[in-house]
């Protein structure tokens, strides 16, 4: 890696803060308010024929969390690259 | 040739080969013994050739596989590590025993992937050790804080090991009919082999192989079931409309006359077992029997809905009060379990750099989503197929699934109330491994199936038993022993020491496991929350906190792994609850704890050396410079 400035570099830890927080957040929405505390409350309604708060705990965080993750990896190594920094050159 | 077209033609060979012994099972009437012994010796001899075939002796391709698994082989070679015989075999059972409380382990086991992906990942392969001892070693100064990790890595994996090899012997039992201990040996025989022979490197590929077979085979019984029902192949679109099916039928035989009839009578039997129990005077073996018996008639005697006015029946009844506390807790423990478990973090020192760790987390839970996604509708297919084809038949006339898999014991078929019909209250489930074992008969599928999806488990189960194993021989070895008792050790000594406690710490599990102790599937469970209190404080104030230091991670180690210790053997054996917890869910004690208090005593104390806030620093910054190219099969390849 060409060395980055100290500017840089609190740019790039900015970034990478701001989007881990985003992505915690959902996680945490998701995982224990959506399919956890209004689960119940979310089963009266029918989604693809799932009653919703079952099919969130069981299909919709899952699908959630590698949505996620694919996002952080693709957003995380092109701001890699956009700050010119190149492992494999 | 490229990994691809290697891994392709595996995956195609693996099917012709499945087709033709259906083939053979139809034209010539294989019989299911022949069918159980050709998957065994056809599997362990692919997972023993690829041993040989990437044999090593370099320390770098021995411990961290060269640092050349591209990010979507290393995800495939993670699922099968991670996805264990707990996750192939028992978890779909789990889900339609326990409703929508089940849940909670599927979210659990993969939404810790996330954490694992921003907060560890990237990191850990950024400062590119070789163990997670060494991490904590490095980041933390001296030997303390790396024999704590080492301790802490040999508890969670052993357990889990000793578990591994319980499946293994269960399943090569079960599939070839061989004695449950030869079959232990047997087994790990063929884990000993990659490992021994290539380290990380063997197991790696080995891994990759395994996720293929364990994939094909979880996926073909169910996809499948779901065509021949609803024409959709895909179980996961479909099984919703089973969930309300199966809630109807939830409710209706909890208002059915027949079944209140049955239920009252198991009633009777729990009540005159209380009574006995309670007279005193039995043995000790005959109380464990009556205890057990009437644990059995209690569960038996239970209704399917929470009442006969509900709306819900007990699948889809979201627990309320301490019973959602408890959910959550559980969920928590495990995702924080799973982004610190030892021998999941130095999968990701195997990628060649920063990106292919980041893109290889999002590689491993694609692949373990895979089989989670569809564990949910195997527990809705196996119910509905209890509830539309075995409840309401003759006794006289059972399904022919519930005939092939009886005398297994995986459950019985009794006429409590001697009206010739079987009642839900009838079918008494002693395990509920029987939802994914049974599935290829529920679904009509021919034996060859059935031998497809045992050779599933036993990929699954060897897989993790591998990683595991090389996580603890690592921990003795490079961690302790070269490390801490001998700094000068050669190279090829290093590597003797690696394989010689390789096949020790095999055959010290293998012989735990042949007592076959009921305590050891609990044990895995408390891996979990023991990881999760132990190394996750630690790992994640050390990369994101620069003024952690060695005092504050020696302390939150400690005080996170003793009290989770204390609650998880308090409240299993003593009765201990606090807020009404579950022993599983322990570590929702020990993870705030750990954190708090490396907060409070690195504060405390002095703050750490210069040189480790500059290590702290430069973690976050991917850079080049520790990567090693190359083939991971050993040849040359142009550059990826």
């Amino acid at each position: 890696m060409a060395d980055l400035t100290e500017g840089q570099k609190q740019a790039y830890w900015h970034y990478n803060i701001t989007l881990t927080t985003i992505l915690l957040v959902i996680w945490f929405v998701v995982t224990y308010i959506i399919s956890g505390l209004m689960a119940s409350w979310l089963n009266q309604f029918t989604f693809i024929g799932f009653p919703l708060g079952y099919y969130m705990a069981a299909q919709g965080s899952l699908a959630i969390f590698v949505i996620e993750i694919a996002v952080y990896a693709w957003l995380m190594n092109r701001k890699d690259l956009e700050f010119g920094i190149r492992e494999e050159g | 040739m490229s990994l691809d077209k290697i891994f392709g033609l595996y995956t195609l060979g693996f099917l012709l080969v499945t087709i033709l012994i259906g083939v053979a099972e139809y034209a010539f009437g294989l019989t299911p013994k022949w069918i159980g012994w050709i998957y065994m010796a056809l599997s362990l001899g692919i997972y023993v050739f690829i041993g040989i075939l990437t044999r090593t002796s370099n320390p770098d391709q021995y411990y961290v596989a060269g640092r050349g698994v591209p990010s979507i082989y290393n995800g495939m070679a993670t699922g099968s590590d991670w996805m264990s015989a707990a996750s192939f075999i028992s978890m779909a059972g789990l889900i339609s025993a326990l409703g929508f409380f089940g849940l909670g382990y599927v979210m659990g086991w993969t939404g810790g992937y996330l954490l694992l992906a921003v907060f560890l990942g990237p990191y850990l392969r950024q400062f590119g050790a070789y163990t997670i001892p060494d991490f904590l070693s490095e980041r933390y100064g001296g030997h303390a804080a790396r024999i704590v990790g080492v301790i802490s890595a040999i508890i969670c994996s052993f357990t889990y090991l000793v578990a591994q090899v319980t499946g293994v012997g269960l399943i090569v039992a079960r599939f070839i009919q061989i004695d449950y201990n030869i079959g232990v040996y047997l087994g790990l025989a063929g884990v000993l082999f990659c490992s021994v022979l290539g380290g990380m490197k063997s197991v790696t590929w080995t891994q990759v192989a395994q996720y293929i077979i364990l994939i094909i085979s979880y996926l073909v019984p169910v996809v499948y079931l779901s065509f021949t029902l609803f024409t959709i192949p895909i179980p996961e679109l479909t099984y919703g409309r089973l969930l309300q099916q199966n809630n109807a039928k939830e409710l209706a035989i909890t208002a059915d006359p027949k079944e209140k009839e049955t239920r009252a009578l198991w009633k009777k039997d729990a009540d005159e077992l209380t009574a006995k129990l309670k007279a005193g005077g039995l043995s000790e073996a005959e109380e464990a029997s009556a205890t057990a018996q009437r644990n059995q008639a209690l569960v038996q005697a239970r209704p399917t809905a929470p009442s006969e006015t509900a709306k819900f029946g007990n699948t889809l009844t979201v627990p309320t009060g301490y019973g959602m506390w408890n959910f959550l807790a559980l969920t928590f423990c495990l995702m924080v379990g799973t982004a610190g478990l030892p021998h999941i973090l130095t999968r990701y020192y195997t990628t060649p750099s920063v990106k292919q760790a980041r893109t290889s987390v999002a590689w491993s839970l694609f692949f373990i989503f895979l089989l989670y996604f569809t564990a949910p509708a195997y527990a809705a297919f196996a119910r509905f197929a209890v509830f539309t084809r075995l409840v309401g038949s003759k006794v006289s006339e059972l399904p022919g699934w519930v005939t092939f898999w009886q005398p297994a014991g995986l459950f019985t078929v009794v006429d409590k109330n001697g009206d010739g019909i079987v009642q839900w209250a009838d079918f008494v489930i002693r395990s509920t491994d029987f939802v994914v074992l049974s599935m290829p008969e529920v679904a009509g599928l021919p034996f060859v199936i059935t031998g497809l999806v045992m050779a599933g488990g036993l990929a699954a189960a060897l897989s993790t038993a591998d990683g595991l194993l090389l996580t603890i021989a690592n921990a003795i070895s490079h961690d302790l022993y070269y490390n801490v008792i001998d700094r000068h050790a050669s190279l090829t000594k290093r590597l003797t020491i690696t394989k010689v406690l390789l096949v020790v710490t095999a055959i010290v599990a293998a012989y735990v496991a042949t007592f076959r102790y009921a305590v050891i599937a609990e044990l895995v469970a408390w891996a979990f929350s023991l990881a999760a209190a132990s190394f996750f404080p630690a790992l994640v104030m050390g990369i994101w906190w620069k003024r952690a230091n060695k005092a504050g991670a020696l302390a939150g180690m400690l005080a996170g792994l003793g009290i989770t210790t204390y609650y998880l053997i308090a409240s299993r054996f003593y009765g201990v609850r606090w807020f009404e917890t579950q022993t599983i869910a322990s570590g929702i004690w020990g993870i705030p704890l750990g954190f708090i208090v490396i907060w409070v005593v690195s504060l405390m104390t002095a703050p750490p050396p210069q040189a480790v806030q500059d290590l702290v620093s430069s973690v976050r910054y991917p850079k080049s410079g520790q990567m090693v190219k190359g083939d991971p099969l050993g040849r040359d390849v142009p550059a990826r």
